[in-house]
């Protein structure tokens, strides 16, 4: 079995899954009961000034028949007494000394706030703190959360106060809601950040009721945004982390949030840069056992690969996601249909023909129909292979290339130096 | 011991429960995720392979979207018995035997999931469809089965004035009468008989076309006669004993199981012998278990392969304890000094070489015959055709078979079409429930198409008409 130890930013754990700060980390009970189960770290839910919940706080969305796609919620940071909680956290520690703890922490945007919060906390015994930024809705009303978030001074500085105070590592949870999460991941750089995790939730309101038409969830019937995660959220997480893994500006170790539902999940974060992963959504579905699965699954995985440590994993993937402009133009795909395999749906026919390029075509022959791809009109989008319900029955083969490798910037390059010597020509 | 000779009844409340609907419906959770499972094929094979041409991929999407009166209602469009169809379609051999997921993992549960929706139509009690607006023309439909109620519904659709002559006191023919409870309750035909009545059908039971009403009547009063009466009781078979006391007719048997009167034969205990290896034969031997049979087995002259029984009721048979006696023909039903059957006589047979046309043909095996102790014998050797009526039409037929234009289902008098199990038989048509509803839809797009036509043409001449007198005038 491959070894799943794992660091972030000098946090120890036995295994990169770790709890997310969210209802499944709220106690001392739920919190020893996840590191019995096997999760490797867990966030302690928020820490911030009494705040009172409301009643109805989560909905979810299901798709195709399919439980929890993804999932909303309008609950805000602890409402237990700080005393309760740090009693609970002092105790879990101290049953678990080789769990990472990690505290999350949310205060109003003042020094002494952040001072007092970071204070009490280290001094039950905790593995690092994690400063919420994040959380898009309620606390964010009170200029607290995403509201601070979103404001990369706000991030900069308030990550400065609780360094200041701070004697274990300082991990700064960002918002994804914002236009570029590398400016706010740079400043909590700048403000002393030891680490940084992401995404916290996306801006979202769940549902209408088609009966009633109340929001979904309603409190008294109101409703109000709410924060989204699970399976939906993961492709813009992932993007999110990647985007700071490959910052030269950046450069800390990122904790990798956001929809991480199975092993696969957790191994596509690592390989785009996260150290470690938190997870939460696929805990609150089925409970912590499911951290069994997923140990499991990474485990098989990295003894296939031949890989002796987790760590080997992180950032592999970071060289390979570059940016448009970086292309080859000339790179061709098509598409091959393999008529032994295909069960005749017609589902790519049709995804083509209303929506793609036409580049299919429906035949018969003596032993029946059969669809067949007109691989010089095919330009390679894979529509076709994505509806095709059958695994192995459209397969995207790598076609003679249209030419030497392109990519757009390199035919810019190229046009501005003919440009330029063109000028010079004509300069003389 | 002594066998008891005399047959005993059941309790009435046991007899219900043993009637009951052997198939469980979905739940809301399987209909969900049995929808959500069909891939939404384009240009789907299922639909090609269903006789009325259901639109299934798109009934199963609504299921999926919680759009069940969209549901219901394409599959009552399309089949106007999509109820009854749902229970006894031989879905493995039509929609769900063409789901391209027989060859990635198993079919989708059409008719599992057409029952859902249709069984949501039943309880939900609103019409799926509207009558036409009223063209004037009137039409006469004799005998209100599947073939007929089909005919009606797309005919009162198009605005036509239709009578349904029935001649049992109810209609739906076999779907009402010969189907067995445990595979389709009464309620579920009589629905679909209530929505073609809400059309403004007019559907008059208890009148026997030709011996209540003359025919001539009806040529004289209706501008379509639409021929539907389908096919009669059990032949005789033609050997010694059918008189007996304990001899019956299968359709009769199953029909007397769903009648209200209960009057079925008293069959508990009883030793069976059913004559006949088709569905008919099955769901007698089934109806008779369920009164009470202590054994019950199935007598055919051929094998197994020659069965026309559909495979699943071949199995189905078998899980009720039905014994099969293949190559064995009855020669005589033997009673006691009383009248009541005793013993059925039986000679071993086998199959000759294939003939010019492909079939073995059973031949008896000499001094081989053989006496099986009974109680009862209930035959189920086919249907007898419809000869009086279709001769007092004056229709051309072949043995009983009306005789038709396959596209049309125009007979030998312009005036009357005909379709269902009247036209079956003699190379023409198939026997299913399905395939009476696609002709009777059929007949009545011919029908209509006609009338459209001949308006059309009116139309022409009169324009005709006006375009000489206008060059008269000139």
């Amino acid at each position: 079995m491959a070894d799943l130890r794992v660091s972030l930013a000098g946090i120890e754990a036995p295994n990169p899954f770790w709890l997310a700060s969210a209802p499944p980390t709220n106690t001392g009970y739920q919190v020893q009961r996840a590191f019995e189960a096997g999760w490797g770290g867990a966030v302690w839910k928020t820490l911030g000034e009494p705040i009172i919940n409301t009643s109805s706080r989560f909905a979810a969305v299901h798709f195709g028949g399919q439980r929890v796609a993804g999932f909303n919620n309008i609950e805000l940071i602890t409402d237990r007494p700080l005393e309760v909680n740090l009693k609970e956290i002092y105790e879990t520690k101290k049953k678990f000394p080789n769990h990472a703890l990690v505290v999350s922490l949310m205060v109003e945007p003042k020094r002494e706030k952040w001072h007092e919060i970071v204070k009490r906390v280290e001094d039950v015994g905790v593995d690092g703190l994690e400063l919420n930024f994040g959380c898009p809705h309620g606390m964010a009303e009170r200029g607290m959360g995403s509201a601070s978030g979103q404001q990369p001074d706000l991030v900069e500085m308030q990550t400065m106060w609780a360094k200041e105070a701070a004697s274990t590592p300082v991990i700064v949870k960002l918002t994804p809601n914002i236009t570029d999460i590398t400016v706010t991941a740079r400043h909590a750089v700048l403000g002393g950040a030891d680490a940084i995790s992401m995404i916290n939730t996306i801006n979202s309101l769940a549902g209408v009721d088609l009966d009633s038409w109340q929001t979904i969830p309603h409190v008294a019937g109101k409703g109000a945004h709410g924060g989204y995660c699970g399976p939906a959220v993961k492709p813009i997480a992932l993007n999110m982390v990647a985007e700071c893994a490959r910052h030269s500006d950046i450069g800390v170790p990122i904790s990798g949030i956001g929809g991480i539902a199975t092993w696969q999940d957790a191994a596509e974060f690592m390989l785009m840069g996260a150290s470690a992963v938190q997870i939460c959504t696929a805990a609150m579905h089925h409970g912590f056992r499911i951290v069994e699965e997923m140990i499991d699954g990474l485990n098989h995985y990295l003894d296939n690969k031949g890989i002796a440590s987790v760590k080997e994993l992180v950032g592999k993937a970071v060289p390979r996601y570059s940016k448009w402009g970086d292309l080859d133009l000339n790179y061709r795909v098509v598409a091959r249909i393999n008529t032994e395999t295909c069960i005749n749906c017609n589902k790519c026919y049709i995804a083509c023909e209303d929506t793609s390029h036409q580049c299919i075509d429906r035949l018969t022959s003596e032993s029946g129909p059969y669809l067949q791809v007109r691989e010089e009109d095919c330009v390679g989008c894979n529509l076709c292979s994505i509806v095709c319900p059958v695994d192995g029955a459209i397969e995207m083969v790598e076609a003679e290339p249209a030419g030497a490798p392109m990519s757009w910037n390199d035919r810019m390059r190229t046009m501005a130096n003919l440009n330029a010597g063109k000028a010079g020509m004509e300069a003389r | 011991m002594e066998r008891r000779t005399s047959n005993g009844m059941l309790d009435p409340e046991l007899i219900a429960r043993n009637f009951a609907e052997v198939e469980c419906g979905l739940t809301h959770k399987a209909a969900i995720e049995e929808s959500n499972r069909c891939l939404y094929c384009y240009d789907a094979p299922c639909i090609r392979a269903c006789p009325t041409g259901i639109n299934i991929p798109s009934f199963i999407k609504r299921i999926a979207t919680d759009n069940l009166k969209g549901a219901a209602t394409t599959i009552m469009d399309a089949n106007p018995v999509g109820a009854t169809c749902a229970r006894v379609c031989p879905t493995e051999v039509l929609c769900e035997g063409a789901c391209v997921l027989n060859h990635a993992s198993t079919p989708i549960m059409i008719g599992k999931l057409q029952r859902y929706a249709t069984d949501w139509a039943i309880a939900d009690g609103r019409p799926l469809f509207q009558p036409g607006a009223a063209n004037g023309r009137r039409v006469a439909v004799i005998g209100g089965g599947p073939a007929g109620l089909s005919a009606a519904r797309e005919l009162a659709r198009d605005g036509f004035a239709v009578t349904v002559y029935e001649a049992k006191p109810l209609a739906g023919g076999l779907d009402t009468h010969g189907i067995v409870s445990f595979r389709l309750p009464q309620s579920i035909s009589l629905w679909e008989v209530e929505q073609v009545a809400r059309l403004g059908v007019d559907i008059r039971t208890s009148v026997k076309v030709g011996d209540d009403l003359p025919v001539e009547q009806l040529l004289q009063q209706y501008d379509v006669v639409v021929l539907s009466a389908g096919m009669g009781d059990v032949p005789p078979l033609g050997i010694e004993g059918e008189q007996l006391e304990g001899v019956y007719d299968a359709i009769r048997l199953v029909e007397s199981t769903k009648s209200d009167t209960h009057s079925y034969p008293e069959l508990a205990g009883a030793r069976v012998a059913v004559i006949g290896a088709g569905n008919t034969a099955i769901d007698a031997a089934t109806c008779s278990v369920r009164l009470g049979a202590e054994h019950v087995r199935i007598v055919y002259r051929r094998t197994k392969a020659e069965m026309t029984a559909y495979a699943f009721e071949f199995e189905f048979a078998k899980q009720d304890g039905i014994e099969f006696n293949w190559l064995t023909n009855p020669v005589r039903i033997i009673g006691d000094e009383q009248g009541r059957v005793t013993h059925l006589e039986c000679v071993r047979m086998q199959l000759s070489e294939a003939g010019t046309d492909g079939r073995r043909m059973p031949i008896p095996i000499e001094g081989s015959e053989f006496r099986i102790p009974v109680d009862a014998v209930v035959t189920a050797i086919g249907q007898k055709r419809r000869v009086a009526l279709i001769e007092k039409l004056g229709l051309t037929h072949d043995r009983g078979v009306v005789t038709i234009d396959r596209s049309t289902f125009r007979t030998s008098n312009p005036k009357v079409y005909a379709c269902g199990d009247i036209v079956f038989g003699a190379g023409q048509g198939e026997a299913m429930v399905v395939s009476a509803a696609e002709q009777g839809k059929r007949t009545a797009q011919a029908i209509s198409l006609f009338f459209t036509q001949l308006l059309d043409s009116e139309a022409e001449a009169a324009a005709d008409v006006v375009e000489v007198h206008e060059d008269a005038a000139m």
